[in-house]
């Protein structure tokens, strides 16, 4: 296991480098001058502009700039955003909501959809089944955007039994809606994966086993093949937590979440260039080291993965 | 029972075939085995695949809507003869609807029926776009590492790492941002399918592993075929299949990033017609006005349901193992 780990730390480590890297270059080597896109439509002072690129470090050639800039992320510091305040503050802020957001929805998507997953892959080919697989399909096929606006039109507007907004200091009953939409998606992957985790293990030769010796249903779907079925699920849920902590900015942004997604999108819609690549930065960061003890996981539930070279 | 099996080892090979017992051939004629599998179709895995998908009502269903996006997307003119652009009229904001206009009006009058029409072309550009990047960048980096494995393998699975764990959207978002100038069909392709190439490349690399240690690659190294010809003519034939069925899923997900991106405002140009933008133009009136919202929303979401079907019936026809699960 030490070894393991060991490989998956020292793997990350150029792929940490090359995703900064990555970044760093999609803004300040494309083509369009960074400055110059600050001042939107009006022309800009060159006095102002030469000050800018100063404390930019546009001046120093490419590689340097990198090198100011990673040196800068290893001491916490992220980078400033628009209005003056440290990228860091703002997420000590903001990352609290996203979390707490992320955690209701990672809890409603795994026990509903292990729970659906289960009963549909127990009964394989029978109505049940193939009601929950065609909904998974609608469910997947559906954008984020697009659910997220019917939920807030018929459950905000119509009916009237949740806020279309989240109000100050995001309230759990606030959160209920757009963490319900967020789980939806994922929900439908959940339901899906278990259910063939579930039909390949129940034809595996030691559940045949422990019906022939005897034992009940009772004992043998959640010993036998819900554990056995799980190892795919719980990858796909600690990855998807990554994703939930990260990529909720549609969401978030649709439903006022006071949360980093929405942070992210507003810096989008009002054109702040550098706030939003601090940013993402970040949110790569996040997802990376989410992934990482992913992998980590996978090869603490599952010993055949420690040992494939 | 003990003594033969004891005995077997020690016993000189004529003597035992002597004893051996031998069925009569008569009884299954070779000739007659010979007749079945000649009249037997012949078959692979494509042809299998074939025959099992029409058998299947998703797949015609899939097909006919698919088929019916692309007539729209390729003559629009088929559909409605309002143009899209030109007709708007201030007077009929958000206006509901009238004769010739069944869908009603967007918030600048324009005829929402015929902005949805013209807009289904720029979707599935997109998405043939980046289908067609994402393959070739996967097929390239997926194959070469896997055939040659070693230090390129290394070298080329860390590449795609870099990609891979950067979550797409946000990496066309900062892309797009930055080139905030160069809006178009090609920039926003570009910028989703930059990011979207590893998943196929680990797809076709892990089928490469387990396609190059068949019977057939080893005769073709014994007959000293070069390594080339031997990935180009049989290595990579026979592990494309979990990639074309994975193609018409990204198609359907490319679809949806490109909505979401003209969503976040960060997409096409507004002067681009495209459903993301419509949706993005309507989601201020969605209390007041929610037509101008939902239709593209319904167009957006069985384009994608269709290419998602799609998706799942090739990728069952062409993985035994996904049949069985049916």
């Amino acid at each position: 296991m030490a070894g393991y780990i060991l490989r998956r730390l020292l793997q990350a480590i150029p792929v940490f480098i090359g995703t900064t890297f990555l970044i760093y270059f999609m803004v300040f080597a494309l083509p369009g001058d960074p400055i110059i896109a600050l001042f939107g439509d009006k022309t800009p002072n060159p006095a102002i502009v030469a000050q800018l690129r100063q404390q930019y470090h546009l001046d120093q050639p490419f590689i340097v700039q990198y090198l100011i800039y990673m040196g800068g992320i290893f001491q916490g510091n992220f980078g400033v955003s628009f209005s003056g305040q440290p990228v860091i503050e703002i997420l000590a802020r903001t990352f609290p909501v996203t979390l707490r957001l992320a955690v209701i929805a990672l809890l409603m998507e795994t026990i509903a959809g292990i729970l659906v997953g289960m009963v549909a892959g127990l009964r394989k080919g029978k109505l049940f089944d193939g009601t929950t697989l065609a909904i998974s399909l609608i469910l997947i096929s559906l954008p984020v955007f697009v659910i997220a606006f019917v939920a807030q039109f018929v459950f905000g507007v119509q009916l009237g039994w949740a806020r279309t907004t989240v109000g100050d200091g995001a309230p759990i009953q606030d959160l209920i809606l757009p963490a319900i939409v967020l789980a939806s998606i994922s929900f439908a992957q959940i339901v899906r994966l278990t259910r063939s985790s579930v039909i390949e293990t129940s034809s595996l030769d030691f559940v045949r086993t422990a019906y022939s010796k005897g034992l009940g249903r009772r004992r043998i779907i959640p010993v036998h093949i819900l554990r056995n079925s799980l190892i795919p699920v719980v990858t796909y849920l600690a990855t998807d937590f990554g994703v939930l902590l990260v990529g909720a900015t549609v969401t978030e942004g649709i439903f006022n979440v006071p949360g980093v997604g929405n942070t992210l999108y507003q810096a989008i819609i009002r054109g702040e260039g550098p706030t939003v690549v601090s940013f993402v930065t970040v949110m790569v960061l996040i997802y990376l080291l989410v992934n990482l003890a992913v992998d980590l996981l996978y090869g603490l539930l599952d010993p055949r993965i420690r040992y494939v070279k | 029972m003990s003594n033969d099996v004891n005995e077997s080892p020690v016993t000189s090979t004529p003597a035992r075939s002597a004893n051996h017992f031998v069925a009569p051939l008569e009884e299954t004629p070779l000739v007659a085995i010979d007749v079945v599998k000649v009249a037997e179709k012949p078959s692979n895995l494509w042809i299998d695949a074939w025959r099992d998908a029409r058998s299947r009502p998703i797949f015609w269903i899939s097909g006919v809507l698919i088929l019916l996006v692309l007539v729209v997307a390729i003559l629009p003119g088929l559909f409605t003869s309002v143009a899209p652009n030109n007709d708007c009229q201030l007077a009929l904001s958000n206006g509901g609807p009238t004769d010739g206009h069944p869908l009603g009006f967007t918030k600048q009058g324009c005829d929402v029926y015929s902005r949805i029409i013209n807009g289904t072309s720029t979707s599935l550009t997109v998405g043939i776009i980046v289908i067609l990047l994402t393959t070739v960048l996967g097929v390239v980096f997926g194959a070469f590492a896997g055939f040659y494995g070693g230090w390129l393998d290394s070298f080329l699975s860390r590449i795609g790492d870099i990609f891979f764990s950067i979550p797409y959207i946000l990496a066309a978002v900062v892309i797009m941002s930055v080139l905030s100038e160069y809006r178009s069909v090609w920039t926003i392709s570009l910028a989703i399918g930059i990011f979207a190439w590893p998943s196929t490349a680990r797809v076709l690399r892990a089928e490469i592993l387990s396609v190059k240690q068949s019977d057939y690659v080893m005769a073709s190294y014994a007959l000293g075929v070069s390594k080339l010809r031997i990935l180009f003519r049989h290595v990579l034939p026979n592990a494309i299949a979990p990639v074309i069925a994975i193609t018409t899923i990204s198609l359907a997900a490319a679809i949806v990033a490109e909505a979401t991106l003209s969503f976040l405002g960060v997409g096409l140009g507004s002067d681009i017609m495209s459903w993301g933008n419509e949706i993005n133009q309507a989601q201020r009136d969605i209390r007041t006005h929610p037509q101008t919202l939902i239709y593209p929303s319904i167009a957006l979401s069985i384009t994608v349901f269709a290419f998602i079907l799609m998706g799942e019936v090739i990728r069952e026809a062409l993985d035994p193992k996904a049949r069985a699960l049916r």
